[in-house]
């Protein structure tokens, strides 16, 4: 029978380990959609929405904001709750 | 007409001041550099924000600061699935292996892979796999930094490479990690700044609308340069080498060793948000770049220089801010391959001294003093190593090979890593065969593939059909990894999963 805090440890691992592979899903999502369109949508990456603005461009600046965008999600999760979660965890009084 | 290949005094200038400094850096953080500790890790004193600072510098080498705008300003929109190419590994490196990395390991990504897995199996193949991607990627930056100081100071070949080998060599083998670091800074906010400045000045010249220079690129080349073009004629081209970009950045040892410079695994966690916030403004700004040589340099005047396009940056500081901005620019390019060269002869001296000599050779019975010893002549030895590949490799078509060390560290290096931190069934028989496979097959398919065959050898065809393995060599390193484990399961790996797991979340065992 594990105890109390070595279940807690293996929860949060699994949830660490959870939020991390759905994030990553998340970029492999928008860099091969965004690969995936050049190959397949030529015309519709090359529509012009504004002056020289194509929406090809317009994607490809995306891409970088999104990785910004799923870096300061993470980021902000595990500043929070994570870093809570790990404080609990790591304080001395806590069962060994 | 360009004063480019003509000696520039600012750009003389500007180095000789650039090489003072970080020499003074390094006699600095060589008082510093007593232990192990603060050789290879700079004794964990790096903050998060520095070192986020650092890991940029390490990553955004010459070829993407001269390659990307070069393709950009020759290939117009195709050229700018490489700018946002090179910026979605760093994400992955947050979410899967800055944490976990900093908690597990001490000096080098093998650390973590053998801390409960039998050390001298795990270790030799470490570091043959870090090896290989050093001295891969030490390869095409030295013949790059050849051709460039060539071009832009007006040196020989051979002078150039000895330059950059010597000037690298003092900064790690004094300095260690702690002068690596602080050149990596000083290299990135130059970079930064230098690429800031010269889009400030190539905007201005469009009423500070990007969309301005966008459309002055498509009345100068036609609208096609500002839409997908031949480059993605087959999308699994595409895929491959985004898989290798990805993952690669994951597995490339002079970037992890980076996270063993702060003290904790938050501030780990903090370096790579600040490198990613960096690398993707510094990828923003080739956008502007790359389009801005198309129009204020135009494509004639950038191949007459350099056929690949190579120097449209330069010549655009050229175009806009004169010979003493030309100079300045030159100047930065040429401290941006000090300083990655620097980074991957420090990771390549970690697995040749602390994986190969300390836990293999002494199994773990070396004392402090011993293995700084090692270390420095590990430096030593790759240092001459990459003087004399640089010098034999002269007028080689290396482009491939960053494409390849992206590749190998892909598929050698993060399977692996990433398994052994994420399975509790993985084995040492497992990250044995996925490290070899990895290796072995990048290796053998590159060989194969029309890069070498077709670009480099001239045959008319070749046996393998993609230019870049990875969209093989990944799922193949990891189905190797995973069968083997499956196959011969190992009870002793599996009981150690537990210490893993804990000390991957909390650190070191309060």
């Amino acid at each position: 029978m594990p105890e109390p805090r070595e279940q807690d440890i293996a929860r949060l691992a699994a949830r660490r380990w959870r939020i991390a592979l759905c994030l990553t899903a998340a970029m492999l999502a928008v860099y091969f959609g965004f690969i995936l369109l050049i190959a397949f949508a030529k015309p519709l990456m090359a529509r012009p929405l504004s002056g020289g603005l194509t929406l090809g461009i317009l994607l490809g600046v995306l891409v970088i904001v999104a990785a910004w965008g799923l870096t300061f999600v993470y980021v902000w999760w595990a500043n929070g709750r994570y870093d809570a979660e790990l404080a609990r965890l790591a304080r001395p009084g806590a069962p060994q | 007409m360009t004063g480019l290949g003509a000696p520039n005094p600012v750009a003389i200038t500007c180095f000789f001041v650039f090489i003072a400094v970080t020499l003074g850096i390094t006699y600095w953080a060589a008082r510093r550099t007593k232990t192990t500790s603060e050789f290879y890790a700079a004794g964990h004193s790096i903050t998060g924000f520095q070192n986020g600072l650092a890991l940029a510098g390490d990553y955004m080498s010459a070829a993407s600061f001269l390659g990307i705008a070069g393709m950009v300003s020759l290939s117009g929109f195709d050229g700018l699935i490489y700018s946002t190419g090179w910026l979605v590994g760093w994400p992955v490196v947050l979410f899967l292996i800055a944490e976990p990395l900093r908690n597990l390991g001490k000096y080098t990504f093998a650390d973590v892979v053998a801390y409960r897995l039998a050390h001298v199996p795990i270790r030799v193949c470490a570091a043959i796999g870090t090896l290989a991607v050093v001295v891969v990627y030490l390869i095409a930056q030295m013949v790059g930094a050849g051709n460039l100081i060539r071009m832009m100071f007006g040196l020989t070949y051979e002078q150039a490479i000895v330059v950059v080998g010597v000037v690298m060599i003092a900064y790690v083998l004094f300095g260690g990690m702690i002068a690596t670091t602080w050149v990596q800074i000083v290299k990135a906010v130059l970079l930064v700044g230098g690429a800031f400045i010269l889009t400030v000045l190539v905007l201005a010249q469009f009423s500070f609308s990007p969309i301005a220079l966008f459309s002055a690129a498509a009345a100068k080349y036609g609208d096609a340069v500002l839409a997908p073009g031949k480059l993605v004629s087959n999308p699994w081209d595409a895929i491959s080498l985004g898989l290798a970009l990805m993952f690669g950045t994951a597995g490339l040892p002079h970037i992890l060793m980076r996270f063993y410079t702060v003290p904790d695994a938050k501030a780990a966690r903090t370096s790579v948000f600040y490198a990613t916030a960096f690398i993707g403004f510094f990828y923003l700004l080739t956008f502007v770049l790359g389009f801005g040589a198309m129009v204020l340099v135009g494509h004639d005047a950038i191949r007459a220089v350099d056929p690949g396009g190579n120097m449209a940056a330069p010549l655009l500081a050229e175009v806009v801010g004169g010979s003493g901005f030309l100079g300045f620019i030159a100047a930065v390019a040429f401290a941006t391959i000090l300083a990655v060269v620097a980074g991957l002869t420090l990771s390549g001296a970690a697995a040749l001294s602390h994986d190969l000599w300390v836990h293999v050779f002494r199994h773990g019975h070396a004392d402090d003093k011993e293995q700084l010893r090692v270390a420095r002549a590990a430096t030593l030895v790759l240092g001459v190593l990459a003087i004399t590949l640089g010098i034999l490799f002269k007028g080689q078509n290396v482009a491939f090979m960053v494409g390849l060390a992206f590749a190998i560290a892909a598929s050698a290096n993060f399977p692996a890593l990433f398994l052994s931190m994420f399975w509790r069934g993985f084995t040492t028989a497992g990250a044995v065969a996925s490290m070899t496979t990895g290796t072995g097959a990048a290796l053998l398919l590159i060989y194969l593939s029309p890069t070498i065959q077709i670009d480099v050898l001239k045959n008319t065809a070749a046996i393998f059909p993609l230019k870049n393995p990875a969209l093989v060599t990944v799922p193949l390193s990891f189905a190797v990894g995973i069968l083997v484990s499956l196959l011969r399961p190992e009870a002793k790996a599996a009981v150690g999963f537990d210490e893993v797991e804990s000390r991957a979340l909390l650190g070191v065992k309060h």
